[in-house]
């Protein structure tokens, strides 16, 4: 178990992590989603020992190693690998690259003979034994440096933004191989990213890091769905954004005022509680108006004020009374005859908004 | 003019006869400056690797310390080795002036902190996150500075390269601690400067001829090394 109980760090002046704690089960994939510079690297580095906080506890396994001797922070480092953004690759074959972790323990050579084609099996490269590590591919040397990180057969991965600079494809491996190594070793997996989808594809929990702090850490379903901040909201896609008062509350089916105009939300606060409403483009359907009702509880008319492409989705402004953000695909988007200026109905569900009350902080 | 010519003629005869004098001094100044690059390298790569991975107090003045001795005049070098290893120095019960072994000593303490300084650079050259993957990977600090300079040890080979260089050519330490006893402590720069003095020029040509083909070939070396 990885724990960080009110830890801070400072680079000089410029604080970089302010008052972060959470813990990290034993074999969970856990992930550190945030903008660049948010503080996710650090964070894994502290966990790696790399960094000492500037005040704070980190936990391994109910040990504090924020003040540990360095002799005794080998030891607890040993249970751990991790593997950075920039893959580095040190000089001679592949085979010698992944043994050094190996070596650096005082394994004997037999052992090593079989542990590192077993690990380079794992991540498909065992063909790659006598190559040169210089002369692979950003891809391939990623993988490597996995190879090289679990060859040590850590009890803690730490794997720091793998898949930044590689291609779709390579990714596909990575991401796959990150959970073979949840499953069939119960490998505690620690990964940052600034990819969402990523984050939502591999992780049991995570948490999003904004500016040094952690905004909200969960299920990939509790974050996408239920931000519990502005920033979070932002950061996981969460375009509408809405600021209201609850005016009624008939058993946890509320209605909102929203600039005049009213939608219906489940929630449990009472009348008169100033409320930020979330909703996630995604969650608009629109329809031709046929006179029939659709099963959502908002349903409104809106005037098209902008529309973007998105790839295969378009991404339009709606004036429907309250400033909305829609994201639907393209297909659906020219069988509708929608387009910009064009007036229709829309509509959306009230568990679809997710209802926030609102502080002063907000 | 003509002294010059015959000067130059006389001295491609003693290289090519393999003259025995010539001969002798050359040896004996490989030998002297080889053995000082060889200590030196021992004593200058570890002490780079301990002020490169170590913090601590003062560290960036010790650093410019280091830089400024790149510069350290021969003489000086000469003068503070002859202070520790003359009679009444705290080394003078060694009985180690006007012997090669001093001249070897002199050197060290001459291209030391050249090749500190160049240990520095070239681990600088590995970048820091090359280093913390070495550290991650559970490499206890022996371990990371093992690693580390093997990744950077064609860049600490130009240091010591350039280290030898610097030993060969310098001719204060040699004169002040070797004192130019001929076939003894008589080395090519000393040689060149005695001869020179004596009139003796196609012989200081000749010498001369040699150390600038010794130079050539650490400058052809240093090429080779910085290509791979």
């Amino acid at each position: 178990m990885i724990g960080f109980d009110r830890v801070f760090m400072n680079f000089g002046e410029k604080e970089v992590l302010k008052d972060v704690s959470f813990t990290i089960d034993h074999g969970e994939i856990f992930t550190f989603i945030g903008p660049s510079g948010s503080g996710k690297t650090t964070i894994l580095r502290l966990i790696d020992m790399l960094e000492r906080p500037t005040s704070g506890g980190i936990f391994i396994d109910g040990t504090d190693i924020s003040s540990m001797k360095d002799r005794d922070r080998i030891a607890v480092r040993r249970t751990m690998s991790m593997v950075f953004q920039k893959p580095s690759p040190l000089r001679g074959s592949v085979f010698e690259n992944v043994a050094i972790g190996l070596r650096f323990r005082d394994i004997g050579n037999e052992e090593i003979q079989a542990r590192v084609p077993e690990a380079l099996d794992l991540v498909g490269l065992g063909d790659y034994q006598e190559r040169k590590a210089t002369t692979l591919s950003g891809g391939e040397m990623q993988r490597v440096a996995i190879a090289r990180a679990i060859a040590t057969k850590p009890d803690i991965l730490l794997l720091d933004e793998p898949t930044a600079n590689l291609d779709p494809v390579s990714t596909e491996t990575i991401e796959r191989l990150v959970s073979t190594l949840k499953d069939r070793f119960g490998i505690t997996v620690v990964l940052s990213t600034h990819d969402m989808v990523q984050g939502q594809r591999l992780a049991d929990r995570m948490a999003v890091v904004i500016d040094g702090r952690i905004g909200q850490i969960g299920t990939s379903k509790e974050i996408f769905y239920q931000p519990m901040t502005r920033a979070v909201a932002r950061m996981v896609g969460v375009e509408n954004i809405l600021e209201g008062t609850i005016a009624r509350n008939d058993q946890g089916l509320a209605s909102i005022e929203i600039n005049g105009t009213s939608i219906v939300a489940t929630t449990p606060l009472s009348p008169g509680t100033p409320v930020t409403v979330y909703m996630r483009p995604e969650d608009i359907t629109f329809h031709v108006k046929d006179g029939v009702r659709s099963s959502a509880r908002n349903e409104f008319t809106g005037r098209i004020t902008k529309v973007l492409p998105i790839g295969p989705m378009v991404r339009m402004k709606v004036d429907a009374g309250i400033p909305l953000i829609a994201v639907i695909t393209q297909r659906s988007y020219e069988e509708l005859g929608l387009g910009p200026g064009v007036t229709t109905d829309l509509a959306f569900k009230a568990s679809a908004i997710h209802v926030v009350e609102r502080t002063e902080a907000d | 003019m003509n002294e010059i010519v015959e000067g130059f003629i006389q001295a491609f005869q003693l290289i090519a006869a393999l003259d025995e004098e010539v001969l002798e001094i050359t040896v004996r100044s490989l030998l002297i400056s080889l053995s000082a690059t060889l200590i030196g390298s021992l004593i200058a790569i570890p002490i780079g690797g301990f002020i490169h991975f170590r913090e601590f107090g003062g560290k960036r003045g010790l650093v410019t310390i280091i830089q400024t001795l790149y510069a350290l005049p021969t003489v000086l070098a000469g003068l503070l080795v002859f202070l520790l290893l003359s009679r009444s120095g705290p080394f003078g019960f060694l009985r180690l002036m006007f012997t090669p072994t001093g001249m070897i000593i002199g050197q060290i303490v001459l291209i030391i902190p050249l090749m500190i300084g160049m240990t520095l650079i070239a681990l600088s050259g590995v970048s820091r996150t090359k280093q913390d993957t070495v550290i991650s990977l559970g490499a206890s600090e022996i371990q990371t500075i093992v690693v580390i300079v093997k990744e950077a040890r064609f860049a600490i080979l130009g240091g010591v390269i350039l280290g030898f260089g610097r030993a060969i050519s310098e001719v204060g330490a040699a004169m002040m601690i070797g004192g130019n006893i001929r076939g003894y402590t008589r080395v090519l720069t000393t040689a060149i400067a005695l001869e020179t003095s004596m009139g003796n020029l196609s012989l200081s040509i000749a010498l001369g001829i040699i150390l600038l083909a010794i130079a050539m070939m650490v400058t052809g070396i240093l090429f080779l090394v910085q290509e791979r």
